[in-house]
């Protein structure tokens, strides 16, 4: 059988945490996708990527958080829920600590999502004209005024 | 030098088709925004994780004065016979994908199967689209 390095069973669980962040995913679970039990798991994965599990799943959370901030025009509360925290005090207290300012703060320091998601000119054009009814009723009022 | 930024697919339904890309393809948001001066246009883009550059825009068939309704019939009709539009996606390892996949109650229109190029399989979304899923060989020079 070829041999398998420990870090490649560590990696799958990494891999975990970054593919399944959104979904009530916790140590346990990434300890068992390593195959180890969790509190060799929590003192080997440290050793190899220098945090424990349960941090780097945080950190992955909040980063995915800060891209859809960014990103979306979506409420702090939906976001939340989207990167799989159940908690909104927890999670503010958390982002704060990590990026130095609340979501809401961190968000106001970028550009609208409106901005950032670059519509292009073509789509804005297509989608902000009027619709002929409506142009259509206003003429009609129009030449009854006149 | 060009490159590609984004795709578009027509989907029947925007919050159908962002539960899929993300829960079931496992894909990362990457613009979700609506815009009310564009009477309400919402503008959603995705995209697999670890390739930020490119995004294939979710849209939602329009009405007027974007489309009248014979056209969007047309778009209806062609998304219904899997003609619309079609993804070609790469992977390391098909076999893995597909078994995920398939777990996740992704419709497969064919299972992993050997060709000259590789290992590919088919999907759908939930509106029709058509994905290729292929681990490719590499070619001999």
């Amino acid at each position: 059988m070829a041999f398998v390095p420990p870090a490649r069973h560590l990696l799958r669980a990494k891999d975990l945490a970054d593919a399944r962040y959104a979904e009530p995913l916790g140590v346990d679970d990434l300890a068992r996708a390593a195959g180890l039990s969790r509190a060799h798991f929590s003192r080997e994965f440290r050793r190899a990527f220098g945090e424990p599990p349960h941090a780097y799943l945080l950190t992955r959370r909040l980063e995915r958080a800060a891209a859809l901030l960014r990103t979306t025009d979506r409420s702090v509360a939906e976001i939340c829920l989207a990167v799989g925290l159940q908690s909104v005090g927890s999670f503010t207290t958390s982002f704060t600590r990590a990026f130095g300012r609340s979501p809401t703060a961190y968000r106001a320091t970028f550009p609208p999502a409106s901005l950032q998601a670059r519509v292009p000119m073509c789509v804005w054009r297509a989608y902000s004209r009027p619709s002929r009814q409506h142009v259509s009723r206003r003429q009609a009022g129009a030449a009854g005024a006149a | 030098m060009m490159q590609i930024a984004n795709a578009q697919l027509w989907v029947h339904d925007q919050e159908e088709a962002l539960a899929f890309y993300t829960e079931k393809l496992g894909w990362e948001v990457r613009a979700d925004v609506t815009l009310p001066e564009m009477g309400d246009f919402r503008w959603l883009a995705v995209g697999p994780a670890g390739q930020e550059g490119v995004s294939v825009v979710l849209m939602a068939i329009p009405g007027q004065p974007v489309m009248d309704e014979a056209t969007r019939a047309d778009v209806e009709r062609l998304m219904g016979k899997g003609f619309a539009g079609a993804i070609f996606l790469t992977t390391d390892d098909v076999h893995a994908d597909y078994e995920q996949l398939k777990a996740r109650g992704v419709e497969f229109t064919e299972p992993p199967e050997q060709r000259p190029y590789g290992i590919d399989c088919g999907f759908r979304d939930p509106s029709g689209n058509t994905f290729r899923l292929s681990q490719l060989v590499e070619l001999p020079v």
